[in-house]
């Protein structure tokens, strides 16, 4: 079955900004992320992925008939912001959480796991 | 066979029969349903043609086909197209058959997926109570005070769930962790029917038997895991007080119990799990607790019980396992054994932490101290204390009982 592994946190825009450019974390060349990208590679459960800019650059979009409403920030404001995920493949909910389990998130992060439903016809279209 | 034992059989076919079409479906709905239509079927069929030799088969198979059919005329949209296509292959058979590997016992992999910690606690205790013991939504409904309604949208939602969210009902590939959960929710019923959280009976004991019920089915599944024989024996040896533990409605203190009243048989059947658990050599809190039931079980008289060694494996506890609920237990039987200056010294740091301060067995033990070490006014005061933080109305007549005796 294929998951999506959703990261959230509840830090700002200035703490993400400084997290991301922080030595220890996602830039260095054999950091926990690049670690857990490898793990996820090797094992041959990924099949999609994407670091979020913060919430607070987000955009949204609305459409009431023919009228697009454009709003600055995301559809919600909550104090957790999902700044990225991993789409992965595997066949139970039990090896989606242990991969959920590895993620290298900072404190206070938690990871989302949900299934994704397949055999759609719009699937099928992108093959 | 009397009556209780014969719609426990009933039950327990049930459960094996919706543990069979899940696992091969992958979808707790649709078995419930098959079930269902197979034991119609087989009230029909077994008055005209009398009992067939292998019922359990005979069912089973019965739910197989009538599944394969609702497959048939519904079509189901694929969310797990490794699970139906099982299914799919036995729609297209004229007499679906099964393998006859699949008529083993299935059950294992069903409290697994009822138990699993991806549920919420209460669910998990409402689905394993409905699924594994077979009892009716509106007798779990009414042993845990929910409305009827509540608690089936509770299960309607978790089964979804279950299916949606790839819960597989099979042993998991790591199941130490997931046996905790299934241990805690089955001595989460047993604490329920023993000593109601809510409500005005006391004990209400259908909830203990069905624990013991689900922890020899556990026990039997899995009979080389000494914490779920601990868990067994556990159970078996306070429910062996059952009969004893209150008069009239009144809860009746261990130290004034009638111990002649106690259950010698399941004194002796909680002693020997016990034993068996112990030899394995792998200690675990369940089997300590279990300890401490079979050294009680063991007193003809309250005189006679063994406080030292109680307060020795409330220390192994309070080391596998510290909190402060352990404490209180520790120091109640550190006072039996050593004096109640002792108990109080060991009871001192937890009511200082005030951790504990709402509940009430702490300061019925601080009480109890607190009079044996010769404090009779102090005592008084943790009397009141006791009665006034107790959610049980018939445990609160008792602790004021004590009150005005002091």
């Amino acid at each position: 079955m294929k998951y999506a592994l959703l990261f959230y946190s509840s830090s700002t825009a200035e703490e993400y900004a400084a997290a991301a450019t922080a030595p220890a974390h996602a830039r260095e060349p054999e950091g926990e992320w690049v670690k857990y990208a490898r793990a996820l590679k090797e094992a041959g459960v990924y099949i999609a992925g994407a670091q979020l800019t913060h919430s607070d650059t987000a955009t949204s979009v609305r459409v009431r008939g023919e009228d697009r409403l454009i709003t600055d920030g995301p559809f919600m404001e909550t104090k957790e912001h999902l700044l990225g995920f991993f789409m992965i493949e595997v066949p139970d909910l039990d090896a989606a959480l242990d991969w959920a389990t590895r993620v290298p998130l900072m404190d206070g992060g938690t990871t989302e796991v949900r299934a994704a439903v397949s055999g759609m016809p719009w699937q099928q279209v992108l093959g | 066979m009397s009556a209780g034992e014969l719609e426990h059989a009933f039950r327990e076919e049930w459960g094996a029969v919706v543990a069979t079409l899940a696992r091969r479906l992958g979808d707790l709905q649709a078995a419930e349903d098959a079930a269902a239509e197979a034991f119609a079927a087989a009230a029909n069929a077994w008055r005209k043609d009398g009992v067939p030799p292998n019922p359990g088969g005979w069912l089973t198979l019965t739910a197989w086909r009538k599944a394969v059919d609702a497959h048939r005329r519904a079509g189901a949209v694929a969310v797990d197209p490794h699970v139906l296509g099982e299914v799919a292959a036995a729609a297209e058979e004229d007499e679906p058959a099964m393998e006859p590997a699949s008529l083993g016992d299935d059950r294992l992999g069903l409290i697994f997926a009822c138990c699993h910690p991806a549920l919420a606690l209460e669910v998990r205790v409402g689905m394993t109570l409905r699924y594994v013991a077979g009892l009716t939504t509106r007798e779990i409904a009414a042993a845990f005070l929910v409305p009827e309604p509540t608690l089936a949208q509770r299960l309607v939602r978790a089964k979804r769930k279950i299916k949606e969210a790839g819960i597989r009902f099979e042993l998991p590939a790591r199941p130490a962790e997931r046996l905790r959960s299934v241990r805690a929710v089955v001595y989460l019923v047993f604490n329920e029917g023993f000593a109601a959280t809510s409500g005005d009976e006391l004990i209400r004991g259908e909830l203990c038997e069905e624990a013991i019920w689900l922890g020899r089915l556990l026990h039997r599944l899995l009979p080389s895991d000494a914490e779920t024989a601990g868990l067994l024996a556990l159970m078996l040896l306070h429910h062996s007080r059952a009969a004893a533990r209150q008069s009239g409605g009144k809860p009746v203190p261990l130290d004034e119990q009638d111990r002649t009243r106690w259950n010698q048989a399941l004194i002796a059947e909680g002693t020997r799990v016990l034993d068996e658990a112990l030899a394995r050599r792998e200690p675990g809190s369940y089997q300590l607790q279990a300890a401490i039931a079979a050294l009680h079980g063991q007193a003809t008289r309250f005189e006679d019980t063994d406080w030292p060694q109680i307060a020795l494996l409330y220390g192994s506890l309070a080391r596998l396992d510290p909190s402060p609920v352990i404490e209180v237990n520790r120091a109640v039987a550190v006072g039996m054994a050593d004096g109640g200056l002792a108990g109080l010294a060991v009871l001192e740091p937890v009511l200082a932490s005030g951790a504990l301060e709402g509940y009430s067995p702490l300061h019925a033990a601080h009480a109890a101290l607190l009079e044996k070490a010769g404090y009779p006014e102090r005592a008084r005061g943790a009397w009141a204390k006791a009665a006034e933080t107790s959610a049980n109305p018939a445990l609160r007549e008792e602790l004021l009982r004590r009150h005005e005796k002091s």
